[in-house]
This record gives C-alpha cells, sequence and structure tokens, in this order.
C-alpha cells in the first residue's frame, strides 16, 4: 500500500526524522504524520491528541496515541524517553510555549518544531495596510476566534531557542512547503527547527 | 468435536488453588462460553473479562433472565470482536454464582456450601483461575484481554502478573485501585445484606436468601452507575402511574419504580454472599500497592500494547483514574492509547452503544 502523501509543511518535518527512530508526536490531529513515519521510515511512534475525535481515529490507524493536553502533560514521560519529538503547527496554540519547549528537549534525544511564521511579508503588509490582525491561508481564523494564543516570527522563535541555550541543529523556512533560499523571516510562511538540548 | 468449546461449558480444574490472601480451594470449577474458533496456531484468543455482577453469558442467552448477551454491543457478528474472526473466551469469576467456584458451591471437604467459610478473594486470584482455564483450552498467548469496569481491573492484572501471556489490553471504564470513595459505595451494599435477618452469617438457603439487603445493595450501587444528568433525563420528577404524589412511601416516582425493579430482578440471577466476597475483591483491588504506591513501577515489566476508554459521566471509574494509568504505562515505556468520549450515561456508558468506543476497539484489535 502507497502511504498517501504528505501534507507539505509535514513532509519538510518528516524529511528530518531519522529511520526507526523512536518518536512522539505531540498535536498528532488524526496521525497523518505518525502513520506516514511507521509505514515509510519504520518509525516507533506515539501522539499526544487533545480532540476526542481525532484519537479515535488514529487508533483505529493502528497509532498509540492518548488524549491529552501538551501544556499539561508532557510532565509525565520519562528523560530522553524518545528519539525525536515532533511539534508540527502547534507551539502557538500552547498556554507557555517556552515550557512546551523545555520539556520537548528534555523528553527526546532532539525536538523538531514547526510554526506558522508571523513574520512573512503578507502578514506584515496586512497589518500594515489594513491595521487589522491578518487572516492567511495557513492562519485562516479571526483573532477572537483562533485557537492560536502566540504568534512568533521565525527571528523570534531562534531568539527563544538562544535564551534557553538551545542548541539549533538545523533550521528552515518554507513557503508553500517548498524551502525558501533566503531572507525566511520575510518569506516563509513556516519556520521548521531542529533542536536539542 | 472438541467437547472443550462452545456454549455452556464447565471444567473443574483438579488440585490445590492457592489465593493470593493465602488461602486453598482444594478444587477449581469454572463455567465458560466460548465463541468462534480457536485457529490451528492458537493466536486469535481474546478473553473478555466481565463486571462486578456480569456472567459468562457475553454473547448468548443469560439462562435465568432470557436476556441477550450483556455485551453484544461489542462482541458479534460483524462487531469489533467478531468470532468470524477471533476465539472468544468469556468465564464466570472465581467467587461468581453462575457456576464458577464461589461462595454457593459446596466445599468437598465438608460437603455444605463453603457461605462464609470461601476464602477472600482478589482480582489476581481471579485472573489465576482464567490462565488454569486457558491452559485447559490450549490457549498460550491471548491475542487480548478486554475488560470493562471490574473486567478492566482483570485485564490491567493480567499484563502485570502474566506479561508474556497478553498482546493487547483494552481496559474500559476502569481504575488500578479502587477509590474511598468506591469502598464506600461497597461497604454500604454489603452491609445491606448482612443487615437483613434471612442473610444468617450467609448460611442461608438456596431458596431463602436475603432478598431484601440483596436488592437494596443493589439499588444503591445502580445509582452509582448512572449520572445525575442521565437520570434527571430519563425520570425528572416523573410520577409512576399516578397524577399527584400519595403522601405515603409508594414509589411515587418513576426513578423510585425503576431502582425497586432494577433491585428485586437482581436477587433472582444474583447470590448474596458472591456479591459479598466480589466487592471485597474489588475493595482490596490495589495494583501499585505492592510497589509502595509507585503504578509505574507495577507496570515496569508489561510487554502489552494497552487501550484506555473512559466516559466524561462516569463518576465511579472517572477520567482522571484512566489518566493515572496512562501516566503510569507512559513513564513504563509502554505502548498507551488512550480517549475520553463523550456520553451522559455514566459509568454504564461502556455496555451501551458507543460507536467511537467500537471504532477505537476495533482499530486496535486490527492493528
Amino acid at each position: 500500500m502507497t502511504p498517501v502523501p504528505l501534507r507539505p509543511d509535514l513532509a519538510a518535518v518528516a524529511a528530518a526524522v531519522p529511520a526507526g527512530a523512536r518518536v512522539l508526536d505531540i498535536g498528532c490531529g488524526n496521525g497523518q504524520l505518525l502513520a506516514w513515519l511507521r509505514d515509510t521510515k519504520g518509525v516507533e511512534g506515539r501522539g499526544i491528541e487533545l480532540d476526542a475525535g481525532d484519537v479515535a481515529a488514529a487508533v483505529g490507524r493502528g497509532l498509540a496515541v492518548v488524549q491529552g493536553d501538551a501544556d499539561t502533560d508532557l510532565a509525565d514521560y520519562p528523560d530522553a524517553a524518545f528519539d525525536v519529538v515532533i511539534l508540527s503547527n502547534t507551539l502557538q496554540a500552547m498556554q507557555r510555549p517556552a515550557d512546551v519547549l523545555a520539556q520537548l528537549v528534555r523528553i527526546g534525544r532532539s525536538a523538531i518544531v514547526s510554526f506558522p511564521n508571523f513574520g512573512h511579508w503578507r502578514v506584515r503588509l496586512g497589518l500594515a495596510l489594513s491595521g487589522r490582525m491578518p487572516v492567511t491561508r495557513s492562519l485562516p481564523v479571526s483573532w477572537h476566534e483562533t485557537p492560536n494564543i502566540h504568534f512568533c516570527t521565525i527571528a523570534d522563535f531562534e531568539a527563544l531557542a538562544v535564551e534557553m541555550g538551545l542548541t539549533v541543529e538545523r533550521r528552515a523556512g518554507l513557503h508553500s512547503g517548498r524551502q525558501v533560499a533566503a531572507w525566511p523571516n520575510l518569506l516563509a510562511d513556516t519556520g521548521v527547527f531542529v533542536l536539542r538540548r | 468435536m472438541d467437547e472443550r468449546f462452545g456454549l455452556d461449558r464447565r471444567v473443574t480444574l483438579p488440585g490445590d488453588f492457592p489465593l493470593a490472601g493465602g488461602g486453598v480451594l482444594p478444587e477449581l470449577t469454572i463455567a465458560y462460553e466460548t465463541y468462534g474458533k480457536l485457529n490451528a496456531n492458537a493466536t486469535n484468543a481474546i478473553l473478555v473479562c466481565h463486571a462486578l455482577t456480569g456472567d459468562q453469558y457475553l454473547a448468548s442467552a443469560h439462562p435465568v433472565t432470557g436476556k441477550a448477551g450483556w455485551w453484544t454491543r461489542l462482541v458479534g457478528p460483524g462487531k469489533p470482536v467478531d468470532p468470524e474472526h477471533w476465539f472468544v473466551i468469556c468465564a464466570n469469576v472465581l467467587g461468581g454464582c453462575m457456576g464458577s467456584t464461589g461462595p454457593s458451591s459446596i466445599d468437598p471437604r465438608s460437603g455444605q456450601p463453603f457461605a462464609m467459610n470461601f476464602p477472600v478473594i482478589t482480582i489476581a486470584d481471579m485472573v489465576e483461575a482464567q490462565a488454569r482455564l486457558l491452559d485447559h483450552l490450549g490457549v498460550g498467548t491471548l491475542a487480548a484481554v478486554i475488560g470493562g469496569s471490574m473486567g478492566g481491573m482483570q485485564a490491567l492484572t493480567w499484563a502485570v502478573n502474566h506479561p508474556a501471556r497478553v498482546k493487547k489490553v483494552v481496559a474500559i471504564a476502569t481504575a488500578a485501585r479502587h477509590s474511598a470513595q468506591n469502598i464506600a459505595f461497597h461497604e454500604v451494599g454489603r452491609q445491606a445484606i448482612m443487615a437483613d435477618p434471612m442473610w444468617a452469617g450467609g448460611a442461608y438457603a438456596a431458596d431463602k436468601p436475603p432478598a431484601a439487603g440483596l436488592a437494596v445493595a443493589r439499588m444503591a450501587a445502580h445509582i452509582t452507575y448512572l449520572s445525575e444528568e442521565g437520570l434527571t433525563e430519563k425520570f425528572g420528577r416523573r410520577l409512576q402511574d399516578r397524577d399527584a404524589v400519595s403522601f405515603g412511601f409508594d414509589a411515587d416516582f418513576q426513578v423510585e419504580s425503576y431502582l425497586r425493579y432494577q433491585g428485586l430482578s437482581f436477587v433472582e440471577r444474583f447470590d448474596a454472599n458472591s456479591y459479598l466476597y466480589i466487592t471485597r475483591a474489588m475493595d482490596y483491588f490495589d495494583l501499585a500497592q505492592p510497589h509502595d504506591g509507585n503504578l509505574a513501577r507495577a507496570f515496569a515489566g508489561v510487554q502489552s500494547r494497552f487501550c484506555l476508554v473512559s466516559f466524561t459521566s462516569d463518576w465511579l471509574y472517572p477520567t482522571a483514574e484512566s489518566r493515572r494509568i496512562v501516566r503510569a504505562l507512559n513513564a513504563a515505556g509502554a505502548p498507551v492509547s488512550f480517549v475520553e468520549l463523550e456520553s451522559p450515561f455514566g459509568h454504564d456508558a461502556f455496555l451501551l452503544d458507543a460507536p467511537e468506543m467500537n471504532r477505537v476497539v476495533n482499530g486496535f484489535l486490527t492493528a
């Protein structure tokens, strides 16, 4: 069976996962990424997801997924329990992003974090010209309805990583799933970082 | 045809059966049902463990009530546990009253019913009895053990006490220990039975049971299986076959009538002493106790995959208890899935129509 192709931002995350790794995907949704990693890279995957329907769908795919909240439940996992911990497109919805990042690099030997880049030129331009909070393709919900409460730019994220003393192993800026060659904080709609303690 | 398999089976396994509490039973009889066919390599066996007042009639008609099996929503043709594919075993628990050795059985040493001379048993003893049955059936390793409520306690115990014999564990609406509130409700039930003069220190004749006491025990327990929301929706303050309250102590309210009916019908099919012994076994249940309260250490050697399900309105074994198990399994590095499902029906939700539960169990079993 050929695995269903991944969403572009997930493909970029998946590319950073070594074959056979033990992986925890936080905010794993219906398990699309974990199933792909299992089927194509022999990854032993686990997931955490807030939504019961998504958990049911993921378990229905044969994945080990726990309904839970990354803001509170990560403390339960032992140190270095995973080779890779993934937080894709979820950091901006966390109550305490810095605490969650600290947990990621504690639980995993490395952490892959992707997030929407609020420094993208469309966001900057939209705010500058209309004076309204931007609603974009990757952030399609109005400010008062969005679960995303902690937006950052690629530059902001980099600064936080430095402040926390984390090692940035790799970084990439993506636009429509393709890596941008230069000026990622201006041209990328998504930032992807590989971090370790 | 192999006489070991099929409906209405009963086997007496000779030899001492030692118990966790130090007692010994001189022999062990187990009444059970099997559905489906054990495959040549004996790799398709699923054990389903029943709850406190359940029995082996998982997916076949009950001989006393005539009602369909108690978990036909999960087990049967086209269901997640389909006998077309799985060999399904369900046994009456040790201490039960539907054919397995229990307080109403005859003690071969005295020729009289055990009654209160029956030794106090534990959930682990129930599991050992099931393990002996599996040996008899030629089942080495279980593809899965599935249970809700007390059945979930047995399922978890299976994974801890027989790690190599269980591939998958499904534990629904359950806990790894009995809470103070759980013990308290059980004590109310036991005291209701013991306060009935017909109980006679447990030495009642089979045709003169402490029916009033057992019925009250069932009524109190039944409330814990429902939810305030469910009771309000089903009964509210509606009156039973009357237009106004009677200013007396008849069952004026529908909810009273319902509970009385639950109590009376329960007495038809259940033994009071079994109720005492099985509730005691549940009260003593605490998987972490041998590990200084550290549940993760209890799970340290497990080799199974786990799937836990809880229900939002279940206040008997609330979601927090399932989460505690999940945390401990994660800390022990065991693969675990968990989901809390929406339901207004309280603890009983696991026995009712729960399409999401079926989807989760189906996915977990087939993966």
